[in-house]
């Protein structure tokens, strides 16, 4: 009986624990990271590849929890009817597999405010699919509306948005079977459905975080128009995450910082257990407990926010920082017009992208590793703790750190080996291995 | 028995992987022929495998056609656990080496029949063709491995309890708590190291300078079991200046003037590896002494 081949890295130092660990060596099998010394002592073996790091820094792959589309593609756009079910598989693909270069392993594919039909439509769609050589592994649905705020729409079409005063059930007749059955499919298939934005002021919705907690699904808030009050309330009823904070919410003001206040709380219900909240911190309420505060995420473009503001919010609460990039279908292109959810927006050469003819700043055309670069740059913080807000952070937020944003045993194999020797602010992607394969580019 | 002085214990570790490093070149193992080296674990071999590492990784030692057999385990603890020493010699040494799984040997301090274990443990050493090379460290009491004061010095592999000196010094590994110590454990014998063709003993730090002092400048005695390498023909122990701290003026000068004649007078060129002269000329113009290589036929026998 052959046994699955196994892999040894040597010669990297690994991002292990908080902390980078020099002369250290990774081992992985069947696309788990394993322990070696009980294979040393027990199965006896020796490794079937030995790969040499050259000294590069071995970190997880990437988790991007909030991405539209990228290389031309819109999810919610190719989610209208016109487009066959071929094409949109096609597309997804596209995408996933043009993340990797970036270091980008595993994403929320993210749907913004749309008809009731576009969601039944491509819900399915997005259900979640290991990662492979092939493309990167899609983590569930980002849903972001249409539950959201008038004022705080953004680039989405504001006919589609909507309260929900008849509670839960508005939700399920908008977004359909996919959120309403939360048990497998008959192929045992999970449910797309993992993260939903949604805006706490609205009629209904704070009553529906915690129904929409109990099914398994991530609540988070954002294009939202709320005080501090409502914000915290959102938060209390179960929300643990804030959609690309700083952009389409109030501007923090000193007497009701709004949402981005709630990054100063220290009033909010305790979690009961860890799993699905920031680690406690320096300025947690209480250092010994789970943070009661959301993750909240950030697009690191230096555009939708400005570096000052991103290095006082993660100061404030270093173990919420979940990086992301809200990226539009331009990424990955150059400067141009493109499509997100039937409208147009166009990219000009310094890379902000706007509504067209209109000066709202629509998604980002930035990368994950570029996020991360970005990050270093604008908070001086080191570079384990800018991989952390992109790898183990995101993945505490989903609940999958069984599983995804760290090397310890038992992870896939999901990896990037960086050449950081020009500084943590200019580290270049050199290799990405999904579940132990190499990926070709 | 030899004795180096080096001034600090990275000297010490540097000498001793050098030392190691030539012994096994020169052995020139091969899968018929293997060097059979016998470890220790604890603090001070812990920068002599850094130094070990560090040749393998410049790709001047490989471990291919090395067997080891380890000297300890505790009883009890999972082979996995952090303080095992299984752990800490894939920490230290195995994981960085190129060893073959098979070729390691070291007691099970889980295995059904402990007595037992113990017995094939010493079978295993013999089938291997006995240590050819039994490094070893010295704990502040001098005992060698878990050879406690009162071990026989003609004791062979078996289970011991530990001094509740020794307990109280592990409690620091285990959250301080001295309950979580293991109790029992398994160690070669006395003899069992002294059977080994060659005994290489560090002794680095201040708090060993009287066990040093006790083991080679006083009676062999098993209140100090390490004393026991006074009657092994090739020994050699590598210590630092702080564990010198107790021995008599005399002694240290004695060491060291050896090694001054060794490399002033004699020539390093001139020196087999184990101290051993061969075919020398005096630098000096004196009448040539006759080839004189052997075992042990050293200067400092």
């Amino acid at each position: 009986m052959s046994r699955p081949r196994v892999t040894k890295i040597i010669n990297c130092r690994v991002l292990l624990d908080h902390k980078i660990v020099h002369n250290a060596y990774l081992w992985f099998q069947d696309g788990i990271i394993i322990d070696p010394q009980q294979h040393f002592y027990d199965a006896r073996f020796e490794p079937d590849e030995v790969i040499d790091a050259h000294g590069r820094l071995v970190v997880p792959g990437f988790i991007d929890a909030q991405i539209n589309g990228a290389f031309g593609v819109d999810f919610t756009t190719d989610a209208q009817p016109e487009v066959s079910d071929e094409t949109l598989r096609e597309n997804l693909a596209k995408v996933s597999k043009g993340l990797l270069k970036f270091g980008c392993t595993a994403y929320c594919p993210t749907v913004v405010s749309a008809e009731p039909e576009i969601y039944h439509r491509v819900l399915p769609m997005l259900r979640p699919q290991p990662g492979s050589v092939h493309g990167a592994a899609i983590l569930g649905a980002h849903i972001e509306g249409p539950f959201i705020s008038h004022g705080k729409r953004g680039a989405h079409r504001p006919h589609v948005l909507s309260a929900a005063p008849n509670g839960i059930e508005d939700l399920y007749e908008r977004y359909g079977e996919e959120l309403k059955e939360r048990s497998k499919t008959q192929e045992g298939q999970e449910r797309a459905v993992k993260i939903i934005t949604v805006a706490p002021e609205l009629e209904g919705i704070l009553d529906v975080i915690p129904e929409l907690v109990d099914k398994g699904v991530i609540v988070s808030i954002g294009h939202s128009e709320a005080k501090i009050a409502d914000a915290e309330a959102g938060v209390a009823q179960g929300a643990t995450f804030i959609t690309h904070l700083f952009n389409a919410m109030l501007a923090f003001h000193h007497r009701d910082p709004g949402i981005i206040g709630t990054l100063g709380s220290t009033h909010l219900p305790i979690p009961s257990k860890g799993q699905g909240h920031p680690s406690p911190s320096a300025t947690s309420p209480d250092a010994t407990q789970p943070d009661p505060r959301p993750f909240y995420g950030l697009i690191c473009d230096g555009i939708h926010a400005h570096p000052n503001s991103i290095k006082v919010a993660y100061y404030s609460h270093p173990k919420g920082c979940v990086l992301v990039t809200d990226a539009l279908s331009a990424a990955g292109l150059p400067p141009g017009t493109y499509p997100l959810a039937g409208r147009e927006i166009s990219v000009d050469d310094s890379l902000h992208a706007y509504i067209k003819d209109t000066t709202t700043l629509a998604g980002s055309v930035i990368t994950m590793d570029a996020c991360i670069r970005n990050f270093v740059a604008f908070t001086k913080c080191t570079l384990v703790e800018a991989i952390e807000a992109a790898t183990l952070h995101p993945a505490q937020l989903l609940g999958i750190v069984d599983r995804k944003g760290s090397l310890n045993v038992g992870r896939d194999a999901d990896l990037v080996f960086i050449d950081d020797s020009n500084g943590p602010d200019q580290f270049v992607v050199e290799r990405v291995f999904v579940g132990g394969e190499e990926v070709v580019f | 028995m030899r004795l180096v002085i080096r001034d600090n214990s990275n000297e010490v570790n540097i000498w001793m992987a050098n030392y190691i490093k030539e012994r096994i070149n020169q052995f020139a193992p091969t899968a018929d022929r293997p060097f059979v080296l016998g470890l220790p674990t604890g603090s001070s071999p812990v920068g002599t495998y850094r130094e070990l590492v560090k040749l393998h990784q410049r790709g001047q030692l490989s471990f291919a056609n090395v067997i080891t057999f380890n000297m300890d385990e505790y009883v009890g603890l999972l082979r996995d656990h952090p303080q095992s020493y299984h752990t800490f010699m894939w920490n230290n040494l195995f994981k960085h080496v190129d060893i073959p799984s098979q070729n390691v040997n070291i007691l099970d301090g889980n295995a059904a029949d402990l007595d037992q274990e113990c017995i094939d443990y010493e079978k295993k050493i013999k089938a291997a063709g006995g240590i050819e090379l039994f490094l070893g460290g010295i704990g502040p009491d001098g005992h060698i491995a878990f050879n406690e004061p009162g071990s026989s010095l003609e004791s062979r592999t078996r289970v011991k309890t530990l001094a509740y000196e020794t307990i109280l010094a592990n409690a620091r590994f285990f959250d301080g708590d001295i309950h979580k110590v293991p109790k029992l454990a398994l160690t070669v014998g006395v003899a069992t190291v002294m059977e080994a063709r060659e005994v290489a003993i560090i002794i680095t730090g201040a708090h060993k300078a009287i066990a040093l002092a006790k083991c080679i400048e006083e009676g062999v005695n098993h209140m100090w079991t390490v004393s026991a390498i006074q009657t092994h023909p090739k020994a050699v122990c590598v210590c630092d200046e702080d564990a010198t701290l107790e021995l008599h003026v005399k002694t240290v000068r004695y060491f060291k003037s050896i090694e001054k004649v060794h490399h002033a007078l004699i020539g390093e060129e001139n020196l087999g590896l184990q101290g051993g002269v061969k075919n020398i000329k005096l630098k000096r113009g004196n009448d040539a002494l006759d080839d004189e290589e052997g075992p042990g036929a050293g200067l400092a026998a």
